[in-house]
């Protein structure tokens, strides 16, 4: 039996949020209240879109240059690099991922956000890349800032980066954000903790001396890793 | 050694400009659009549409959808679907809840084909969201396809009451074929869920 064919081991509840996760408070009308109903995978959900380097364009993975104007954007600049991984380890390669962050002073371009704080002329916060033949991928940006949001008296998000990725199938599908370590925020973030403890740890990237470049950006390394496939395959 | 899932996260409030850029008027190419089908491709070409409702009732205008689907012949382009598709249809699309003056999403695709013997045809349908922290699975099925619906694997696996959830209503009319499927996230009419 080919690879392909293999369906995927579930997805693990006990790495990913609940729906209803009371201390983020737009999760209570939002959250479905009746339980998922069990679906064994067919080639609908063993399947999902394929997206080639032909999707990306050359300054799609350098956030601090894909919407240049008239000079550089504000901010620390970073590298964020890793690797996409299965359950197994193994490499996934030829992955799209997707990203969107805020500007290093906190501020989305995005038109609801109303955070006081200043757009950056030089910088759009949204870029993507494919993952290479190892599953490596490579981001340039700048550390995103910290903004408040209304969740809660004096409620601030930690620095992140969103993620989107798709994998081999649509069952490895994966929307997550990446954190920044050693951040006071992360204990009081209620998005970060709705990922249950001895899990929401693996959404905080490392730093790394060796993925920093001299005079140039402070290196983060982070790995994703997608649901693997099922040790024995499918009977029918 | 098993490595950990990464968990899941919202897409937050803030979504548009990454993921939909065209769609929301942002100077950034979109990887995928909610015109999932051109002229060239073969099938019955067809309209979703649809809204997405909080547990008030409230329809929710920063949600984000997207579809997975089948050629007209039941094909995935895809590498694991071994029948290798000879029409140029991705077959995913993506629409976000935020432009439309009513908080529609929609979609212009082709209906698909049925995947596999015994299944009926249906779309796949993945839904984000602010205060999702997980994105949900859903399908959609076609009222006009009574009998393979009957007979469908995963809609018999679902509460006989809770079926009419995932069966989108056909409308022919002067906009062509329209089928109208509306997502509620709580309370009376709960749109099933799937654990994909």
């Amino acid at each position: 039996m080919t690879d392909a064919a293999q369906p995927f081991a579930p997805r693990d509840w006990g790495s990913h949020p609940p729906y209803l996760s009371p201390g983020y408070k737009s999760t209570v009308l939002r959250a479905p209240s009746k339980p998922l109903i069990p679906l064994r995978h067919t080639l609908s959900e063993m399947s999902g879109p394929v997206y080639g380097h032909d999707a990306i364009h050359p300054l799609d993975n350098d956030l601090t240059k894909n919407a240049v104007k008239n000079g550089e954007p504000q901010g620390e600049r970073i590298v964020v690099t890793g690797r996409v991984l299965d359950e197994d380890g193994r490499p996934q390669p030829n992955t799209l991922i997707e990203v969107w962050q805020a500007n290093a002073a906190g501020r989305y371009v995005h038109k609801v956000d109303q955070h006081d704080a200043p757009l950056d002329p030089n910088f759009f916060g949204g870029g993507r890349c494919v993952t290479d033949d190892e599953g490596r991928y490579r981001f340039y940006t700048v550390k995103p800032g910290a903004y408040p949001w209304g969740n809660h008296h004096n409620a601030w998000r930690p620095n992140h980066i969103h993620f989107s990725l798709f994998g081999p199938s649509i069952a490895t599908r994966l929307v997550t954000q990446m954190y920044f370590p050693g951040d006071p925020l992360l204990p009081l973030d209620p998005i970060y903790n709705g990922a249950p403890e001895g899990a929401r740890e693996r959404m905080v990237a490392d730093f790394s001396i060796e993925v920093t470049e001299p005079l140039f950006a402070l290196g983060y390394v982070f790995d994703f890793v997608l649901r693997g496939r099922n040790a024995t395959p499918m009977e029918n | 050694m098993r490595h950990g899932q990464t968990p899941s996260q919202t897409v937050g409030p803030y979504f548009a400009y990454g993921l939909t850029p065209e769609q929301y008027g942002y100077d950034m190419a979109s990887t995928a659009v909610p015109v999932m089908a051109d002229e060239d491709v073969p099938g019955e070409r067809i309209r979703v549409e649809g809204r997405v409702f909080d547990g008030n009732g409230d329809v929710i205008p920063d949600a984000m959808i997207e579809l997975w689907q089948a050629d007209s012949q039941g094909r995935y382009a895809s590498p694991a679907d071994p029948r290798a598709s000879n029409v140029a249809f991705r077959g995913f699309g993506r629409c976000g809840t935020g432009t439309d003056p009513k908080n529609r999403f929609w979609f212009d695709t082709v209906k698909p084909g049925a995947p596999a013997e015994g299944e009926a045809p249906h779309i796949n349908v993945i839904v984000f969201m602010r205060g999702l922290l997980t994105h949900a699975y859903t399908r959609l099925y076609f009222s006009d396809e009574a009998a393979a619906n009957a007979a469908d694997p995963v809609l018999s696996s679902v509460p006989a009451e809770r079926r009419d959830t995932l069966i989108a209503r056909r409308e022919d009319g002067p906009r062509g074929t329209i089928y109208h499927f509306d997502i509620r996230m709580q309370g009376d009419g709960e749109t099933v869920f799937f654990d994909v």
